[in-house]
C-alpha cells in the first residue's frame, strides 16, 4: 500500500491509460485523474497552485504540446512530474533528440537539418538517395517520407513549404538505415532496460501502429548500455527506444518517446510494463527524480535545450 | 476518489448500433464492433457515445 498523492495527467483513457490505472489501484494508490480539456493553469502563481499536495504527477497526454507545456508549469511550480519537462522538450522533437544525443555521443543514424528546400536538397544530396525527411514533431510514423531519387525529393521539399505549417519547413533529414526488416522497441525505466521487442514488416516504417508485428526482442548488454546512455542523454525517466541493428555499426538508436505507448510490447517482453512504470513513478515520489533514475545526488546530465513547440518565437 | 466506471449500452454515433460497454471510463476510448468506428465515452450517466477526435499533427507518444 502506498500513501503517496498521485495525478495523472491524461488526454483520452487508452489501452495503455486503464492498464496504468489498475497499477496504481493494485497499490493501493489514490488516483486524481487531471483531464487536460478542462485544465486552467494560473501560471503566474508558484506558491498557491492547486498541485503542491501532490508528491507526483504522471503526464500521458496524447498532444505533444499540452504535455510539454504543462510538465513545464508544474515543474517550475515545485511538483515532480514523471517525465519532466525537460525530457518532453528533448523527447517530443526529433531535432532535440538527435542534438542531444549527439552531444552524448549515442550511436545513432546521421541527420542534417536545413532551413530552405534549396538547402535541403543540397542536404539530402550530400547524404545520398534514399534519404528520409521526418517533421521534428510528430508520432506513429505520421508524414515520413523516404526519398528516393532527386525528382521526389524536389516535390515532398516544395509540397512540405508550401501545404506545411512552419514546422515543415525545419527541414530534418536522416539518412536511411538499411535494417533488417525489423527494428527493435525497448523499455526504458529508470536506470533499467526492463524488455524490448522487435518489430517486423514488409514496410520500410515498422511501427506496431502502421501494421508492424511484436515479437520478443532478448536485452543483451549491448542494448541495455545504449538504451540507458541515451534514455539519459534525453533527461532520464520512463522513455521507449526505437533503434535499428546496422549490419557494420551496430545499434543506432533512431528515436526516444516520452509518453510510451505499451499495449503490444507487454505479452512478447513478459514484462508487466505498467507494474514497472508504477514502481518508477512511486519511487519518484518517495526520493526524487535523480535517486530513481540511479544518478548521484547531484548528478544531472549534460542538457542544453529551448523549446520548440507550437507557436515558439524568438 | 475510486475512479467512476459505467456499464450498459450506448448507441453509436455513426452506425446507430447499439453497444454493449462494461465498466468504461470517462473519456475512454472504444471501437464500435459494427462499423468499426472509433469512439470516446463523453458521459457516464447516461452512458453515451461521440466519434473520436481525429489525429492531430503534434499526437503520438
Amino acid at each position: 500500500m502506498s500513501s503517496a498523492k498521485v495525478g495523472v495527467l491524461y488526454s483520452r483513457v487508452r489501452v495503455e491509460e486503464k492498464l496504468l490505472f489498475e497499477a496504481f489501484e493494485k497499490r493501493g494508490v489514490q488516483l486524481d485523474l487531471l483531464d487536460d480539456q478542462k485544465l486552467i493553469f494560473d501560471i503566474t502563481d508558484v506558491h498557491h497552485h492547486p498541485y503542491q499536495h501532490y508528491d507526483v504527477i504522471v503526464e500521458r497526454c496524447i498532444n505533444h504540446s499540452r504535455a510539454l507545456y504543462s510538465l513545464k508549469i508544474l515543474n517550475d511550480q515545485g511538483v515532480k512530474t514523471v517525465n519532466t519537462a525537460l525530457c518532453a522538450d528533448i523527447c517530443g522533437n526529433k531535432l532535440m533528440t538527435t542534438s542531444a544525443l549527439a552531444a552524448a555521443g549515442v550511436p545513432q543514424p546521421k541527420a542534417l537539418v536545413a532551413y530552405t528546400p534549396e538547402s535541403a536538397l543540397q542536404a539530402i544530396e550530400q547524404l545520398g538517395y534514399p534519404a528520409v525527411l521526418k517533421p521534428t514533431v510528430g508520432s506513429w510514423g505520421r508524414l515520413l517520407s523516404k526519398v528516393n531519387d532527386r525528382d521526389a525529393a524536389e516535390a515532398i521539399l516544395e509540397h512540405k513549404e508550401t501545404l506545411g505549417s512552419y514546422h515543415h519547413s525545419i527541414f530534418y533529414i536522416q539518412e536511411y538505415v538499411k535494417k533488417p526488416g525489423r527494428d527493435i522497441r525497448a523499455f526504458q525505466v529508470g536506470p533499467d532496460t526492463i524488455g524490448a521487442i522487435y518489430r517486423t514488416s514488409p514496410n520500410w516504417i515498422t511501427n506496431t501502429a502502421r501494421g508492424g508485428t511484436s515479437s520478443h526482442c532478448p536485452i543483451t548488454p549491448e542494448l541495455a548500455d545504449i538504451c540507458t546512455g541515451a534514455a539519459k542523454a534525453c533527461g532520464g525517466g520512463m522513455v521507449a527506444l526505437d533503434l535499428f541493428e546496422d549490419p557494420d555499426r551496430g545499434l543506432l538508436v533512431n528515436e526516444v518517446n516520452y509518453t510510451m505507448e505499451f499495449r503490444n510490447s507487454i505479452a512478447p517482453t513478459g514484462v508487466n510494463i505498467p507494474e514497472r512504470m508504477v514502481d518508477f513513478c512511486l519511487d519518484v515520489a518517495a526520493r526524487g527524480w535523480n535517486a530513481a533514475n540511479g544518478w548521484a545526488t547531484d548528478e544531472t546530465p549534460v542538457l542544453a535545450t529551448v523549446s520548440l513547440a507550437d507557436g515558439a518565437s524568438a | 476518489m475510486p475512479i467512476e466506471t459505467a456499464s450498459g449500452q450506448a448507441q453509436c454515433p455513426e452506425c446507430f448500433a447499439d453497444i454493449t460497454l462494461s465498466t468504461v471510463m470517462q473519456n475512454e476510448i472504444t471501437q464500435c464492433p459494427g462499423c468499426g468506428a472509433e469512439l470516446e465515452i463523453i458521459a457516464l450517466e447516461p452512458l453515451t457515445l461521440a466519434l473520436a477526435p481525429q489525429e492531430e499533427e503534434d499526437w503520438g507518444e
